[in-house]
């Protein structure tokens, strides 16, 4: 018999890619975004947001985190006893990180 | 190949009520640990929604910025911090059990490697926050 092929190393490959990037970079972002700027503490216009390399390193930044919440929300769920509509969760999660992708790309394309 | 094994609808299964992570003190950290990711998706949307604002005019994006200087957005940011501090300090532990570091034949010790980890990020913050004041104007 041959092994059941799955799809669970790409999301635990794209969880794990997300975890060291949210633990990495996400903290000196909230601090930039959520205080720094609105307090005052520095100006920002929005100009940096137009180089390309920045745009792509945004990408990395917000989509990898995205799957690290849906591999990490799904068993979450499933843990607090909603096995039963497993599968249902697992399109919500794993759906609204594919979502958030082209989201995502779309959004820092326009800028 | 027929699978041996007892019929599955025949065993037993002890119910584990929805709160079961309320009943010991490492079961609610695993829990804050796991809903450290909603917190930083939340954060990200957040920001998301201001990128979107300047995709549209500059006007839109600084207003978007005003707007999160009030107690409910700087609450929000707040809260997001913790949890993302607390991801952080939780990944960069487990870090340290999953890619053990060795020096020749010596294994160094997780809380070492775990220091280590916490050292590589607060270079990485300094350079992201050098870039941002350097690329902000």
């Amino acid at each position: 018999m041959a092994p059941e092929k799955t799809m669970e190393p790409l999301w635990w490959g794209l969880f794990s890619a997300g975890g060291v990037v949210a633990a990495f970079l996400v903290p000196i972002h909230i601090i930039l975004v959520g205080f720094a700027v609105p307090l005052g503490w520095t100006t920002d216009t929005g100009a940096l947001y137009r180089i390309w390399w920045v745009k792509l390193y945004l990408f990395v930044l917000i989509v990898l985190p995205l799957y690290h919440w849906a591999h990490r929300f799904y068993f979450t769920l499933n843990d607090m006893g909603l096995k039963s509509i497993s599968k249902l969760l697992a399109v919500l999660c794993y759906g609204g990180a594919i979502v958030g992708t082209f989201v995502t790309a779309w959004i820092l394309l326009k800028i | 190949m027929s699978a041996v094994g007892p019929d599955p609808a025949k065993l037993y299964h002890r119910k584990t009520p929805a709160t079961w992570w309320l009943t010991n003190r490492s079961y609610f950290l695993f829990m804050l640990r796991e809903l450290s990711s909603v917190f930083i998706a939340l954060f990200l949307v957040v920001y998301l929604c201001q990128l979107y604002q300047l995709s549209k005019a500059p006007d839109a994006y600084n207003a978007f910025t005003q707007k999160l200087n009030s107690p409910g957005w700087i609450f929000f940011h707040l809260v997001a911090l913790l949890f993302a501090l607390y991801h952080s300090f939780t990944w960069f532990q487990s870090s340290a059990v999953v890619l053990p570091l060795r020096i020749g034949e010596r294994l160094i010790s997780r809380p070492i490697v775990t220091a280590l980890h916490v050292g590589a990020w607060a270079v990485v913050s300094v350079i992201v926050l050098i870039l941002f004041l350097a690329l902000k104007s």
